[in-house]
Parts: C-alpha cells; sequence; structure tokens
C-alpha cells in the first residue's frame, strides 16, 4: 500500500485536517490580540499571556490539576500493569471475566455515568468510615480508575506480543521471577509504559465531568475553573491558555514522533543485522 | 500469585463503585434512617421517569444527535483513513500524529476553540458577510447543527485511527484480483474493500456512539434550551436539583437502555473474533 492515493482522497485528507486544525489556530490568533471582542482585531499583544499568569486562582487550578494527573497516572500504571499481567500470563483464574469486565467498563461508559457512580460509593464509603473526604485525593482515586483500563488495555497488547522464552531462559540461568521479568520482559513492556502514561497524564489533566463529580469544596481543578469561565462568555486568557496547551502537547508529540521514528528505524537495522 | 492477588482486590474494590452503584437499592444506604421508605421511593422514581416527558426526550434526542454524529463522523473519517493506508510508511506515521495530536490537547479548550469561530461575531460568519454570501449572521450558537458539528469535530480521531488500523492491514492483492476479473474500482471497493474494513467501522461507530450520546460539555457550551441531552439532564438533576436519587434512577435506565447492549454486543463480537482466530 504505498502508491499515490488518488486525488480525490487526499482532498478529503486535507479537508479533514484542516477542519481539525482551523479552530486552534483561530484561537492561537485571538490569543494575540489586544481586543477581549472576538472578530475584533485590536492590534498585536501579549496581555492576555501577562493576565493569565497573575490569574492566582487559575495558576493554582493549573498546579492542582498537575499535581492529581502525575499521581494519579502513576498510580493507574502500576495498577494497570499489574492488571495487565494477571491477564497475559494467567488465562484461567477465578474472577478473570470479572476482572476483564472491569477493567472494560470505563472504556464504554459515558463519563457522566462513571462520574455519579464514583460519587455515591465515596459518599457510601465516607458514611461507612467518616473516610475519605472529598477533595483532591478522591479526584485522584476516581481518576487512578479509569486511567487504569486504558493502561491495562495497552500494557496487554504489548505483553501479549513479548516473549515468554525470554523470561524463562532467564529463569534457568538462575534468576528468580520477579528478576526475571524486571531484566527481559520490563525493558519490553517499557514503551507501553511510556505511552500508557503520558496518555493516563493527558487523560486526567482533561478531564471535567468526573472531577466535578467527586471533587469537593476547595478542589477545583483547572478545566473546572475553564469551564465555568467559558460558560459565562468570552475570556481571552483562556485563549492564552489554550496556546500555551497547544504548544507543550505540539512539541511533546513532534519530540514523541521522531523518538519512535528512530527507534522504528534502529530495529529495522537490528532485524536486517539479525538475518545476515 | 502477588500478581495476580494485588491487582484482582484493587479492581474488586473498584467494581463496587461501578457495579454495586448501578443498583438502585445502594442509595439507600445515603439515608441511613429511612430504610424502608427510600425502597419505596425509588420505584416512584422511575415512575417519574416515564411520566415527565423531559426525559423521555431527551433519551430520543440523545440517541439521534449520537447516531448523526456517528454517521457524519464515518462519511468524514472513511476516506481519510483510506487515504492515510495508502500513502508510504513514512508518510503514515506522520499524518497519523497530525491526526492525534488535536486529541491531547484538551477536550474543553477544542471545545471553546470551536465556539470561537461558529458565534455570532466569529470568524465563520465573517467570512461569509465578506464574501456577501449573507447579509445578516447566522445564529449557529445553540442549535442542533451546531451540537452535531462540534461532536463530529471532536471525536472524528477516534473514527479515523480504527479505521486505519483495518485498511492499512487490507491485501492489496485483491484488489488486483477484483481488477482482473473485470470489477471496476467501485464495484471492487464495496464488494472487497468495505466487507473487510467493516471491524474498522463498527469499531470507529462505538468509540463516537458512545462518548457522543453521555456527552455534556458540548450540549452544554454549544447547545440551545431545546437541545436537552441526557448527560446535561442527569448532571442538572444532580447538581442544579440535588435530586439524587432521579438522577441515579436517569443513569441506571440510561446504562440499561443505551450502553448496556452496545458493550453487550462488543463483548460477543470480540468472543467471535477469538473463536475465529
Amino acid at each position: 500500500m504505498s502508491e499515490r492515493p488518488p486525488g480525490l482522497l487526499l482532498t478529503f485528507l486535507g479537508i479533514g485536517i484542516a477542519l481539525l486544525y482551523l479552530p486552534m489556530l483561530v484561537m492561537i490568533g485571538y490569543s494575540f490580540n489586544a481586543s477581549p471582542l472576538v472578530g475584533i482585531w485590536g492590534g498585536f499583544s501579549g496581555q492576555w499571556y501577562r493576565e493569565l499568569v497573575q490569574n492566582a486562582q487559575l495558576m493554582s487550578a493549573a498546579w492542582l490539576s498537575l499535581r492529581i494527573a502525575f499521581l494519579a497516572a502513576t498510580a493507574a500504571m502500576v495498577l494497570g500493569t499489574l492488571a495487565a499481567i494477571a491477564l497475559v500470563r494467567f488465562q484461567v483464574f477465578r474472577g478473570r471475566f470479572l476482572l476483564t469486565a472491569m477493567v472494560n467498563a470505563p472504556l464504554v461508559m459515558p463519563e457522566i455515568i462513571t462520574g455519579i457512580t464514583q460519587l455515591l460509593l465515596l459518599i457510601s464509603m465516607l458514611h461507612l468510615f467518616g473516610w475519605p473526604h472529598r477533595g483532591m485525593f478522591t479526584i485522584v482515586l476516581a481518576h487512578v480508575t479509569f486511567c487504569t483500563a486504558y493502561v491495562t488495555i495497552t500494557v496487554q497488547s504489548r505483553l501479549a506480543s513479548a516473549d515468554r522464552s525470554l523470561e524463562e531462559a532467564a529463569m534457568d540461568l538462575g534468576a528468580g521471577p520477579v528478576r526475571a521479568f524486571i531484566d527481559t520482559t520490563l525493558p519490553i513492556i517499557t514503551p507501553a509504559l511510556a505511552s500508557s502514561w503520558l496518555l493516563s497524564f493527558t487523560l486526567s489533566l482533561d478531564d471535567l465531568v468526573i472531577s466535578s463529580f467527586v471533587s469537593g469544596p476547595g478542589a477545583s481543578t483547572l478545566p473546572m475553573i475553564i469551564f465555568s469561565k467559558v460558560k459565562l462568555g468570552v475570556s481571552p486568557d483562556v485563549n492564552a491558555l489554550a496556546t500555551l496547551v497547544i504548544g507543550v502537547v505540539g512539541v511533546g508529540v513532534v519530540i514523541a514522533g521522531m523518538l519512535m521514528r528512530r527507534a522504528d528505524q534502529q530495529r529495522q537495522r537490528d532485524l536486517q543485522l539479525a538475518a545476515q | 500469585m502477588v500478581f495476580f492477588l494485588v491487582p484482582f482486590g484493587f479492581a474488586l474494590a473498584i467494581s463496587f463503585a461501578e457495579t454495586a452503584i448501578r443498583v438502585p437499592p445502594y442509595t439507600d444506604v445515603l439515608s441511613i434512617d429511612h430504610h424502608h421508605l427510600h425502597l419505596l421511593l425509588k420505584a416512584d422514581n422511575y415512575r417519574y421517569l416515564l411520566t415527565d416527558p423531559v426525559y423521555v426526550l431527551s433519551y430520543l434526542y440523545s440517541l439521534k444527535t449520537a447516531f448523526f454524529s456517528t454517521l457524519i463522523c464515518l462519511a468524514i473519517g472513511y476516506p481519510m483513513a483510506y487515504a492515510i493506508a495508502r500513502t508510504s510508511r513514512g508518510t503514515q506515521t506522520l499524518l497519523l500524529l497530525v491526526i492525534i495530536l488535536p486529541f491531547w490537547t484538551s477536550f474543553l479548550l477544542r471545545v471553546y476553540a470551536l465556539e470561537g469561530i461558529i458565534r455570532e461575531h466569529g470568524l465563520l460568519n465573517q467570512a461569509l458577510l465578506w464574501l456577501g454570501l449573507i447579509h445578516q449572521p447566522l445564529k449557529l450558537m445553540h442549535t442542533a447543527a451546531v451540537v452535531c458539528i462540534s461532536i463530529v469535530y471532536s471525536y472524528l480521531p477516534f473514527m479515523v485511527l480504527p479505521l486505519f488500523a483495518t485498511l492499512e492491514k487490507l491485501d492489496r492483492s485483491l484488489l488486483e484480483a477484483a481488477a482482473d476479473l473485470g470489477s471496476p474500482p467501485w464495484r471492487a471497493f464495496l464488494d472487497v474493500t468495505l466487507p473487510l474494513s467493516m471491524p474498522g467501522v463498527i469499531a470507529g461507530s462505538m468509540l463516537v456512539f458512545i462518548p457522543a450520546i453521555g456527552e455534556f460539555v458540548i450540549p452544554t457550551l454549544l447547545g440551545g434550551a431545546d437541545n436537552l441531552m441526557i448527560g446535561r439532564v442527569l448532571w442538572d438533576e444532580f447538581f442544579g436539583n440535588r435530586d439524587w436519587p432521579v438522577a441515579s434512577a436517569v443513569a441506571v435506565v440510561f446504562l440499561v437502555l443505551l450502553v448496556g447492549p452496545i458493550a453487550l454486543y462488543q463483548h460477543y463480537q470480540r468472543k467471535d473474533l477469538e473463536v475465529a482466530a
């Protein structure tokens, strides 16, 4: 499949990509607009960025969101990997069906339902044990729940394609099971771990609906603040914020793409060497 | 054993979060002193859902919106995925990155970006006015069309990626064989490409349909008073009216009627695939 696709298809592709990017480009443009009114160009200005940095509410929400995302992504990576190992390595065990169902449930559930059910659980836990009070901790907990599902799926597919015999060879050479796993399988699934961590981090950072349900007084994440600002009308500093987000993500994705490409080329070379 | 028990224990705890709560009697824990009262009330909540047309209408409206959005996504996403699948490998990686990049940025911010274009004094109206195509700014905000458009805009990557995955694996020699046997290209497409890409079509449609049907952000920010989607009704019931039992009932019905069948279907389809493999 490597010939030039027909013009019509390329046109469609071009239009589709333009549609995806046009709104973002417009927003980046507005973020430098001196006029606070949408649609009126008042000259180039960086004032919204200054206001953004000076907006203590937005800044503390951003810091809170980053901390939540970091904790949730890290915990989800560990739990999801363990679940993936259980699913791939132990083909038959009691509760396998339950575990599979639980892993998949958050993926097929609209987030508003996940949010409601999580909140009801937290409330009843509070009722029964007097713990946990709603706040940052409960948001992390809820995020771990749905991020774990994504991690499990990602790591599971990678783990399934990893060669088990390497680990067996290590064990024949006298390594304990944990040691064998760390030395052979872990390096193989590391790319999957990294990408699932990043995915979890982004999902957590972006989540509005579930956070709104499980959050308590005083714990407003960045999306919650943005949402309430946007609902009230135009806020140019949100444009500036969005531009920063797009910039960071853009740079990150380009770097990831380059790394992926290099790893791909490296693998090709290794394969060629192996074939010789 | 550790690898098996630890995640299982955690997942078990999580499962209680998600299954137990869906069951209505669970909410009676909320008001521990009124056990019996609450259980009685529960049935009333469901009856209430049927008597108030808001709920039925918003269910239907969500269904309709999600259906059309998915259809449009498919119509735009299929040619895009097909075009990407037919480029060289290096270009493919690049184009996929281009498709995925918006997904990594914030969903909320993207909806907001779209709002900047379609609002009354937004770019679209200005462009159309400037071109002389219209004389009054179009009132696009708070319409059903805009809700649909922004769902398509937000979830298009979800459609393109699984479609690409199946189309890329497609064996080109089958198309050549069809051509050798005298099939015109459109016929070969209908007979070979389309059926073989069905798994991608279904996967992509699910990935768009399910979040679309429970969508809350888009109808709230861009939709009007008459674009009541079930996600928004749920939210209002919960945060606005503070009527948690009714909100839970809405959620349960939502799950049973709309998401349950889809999830079951997906489960059995995967089983079929495993059997076939």
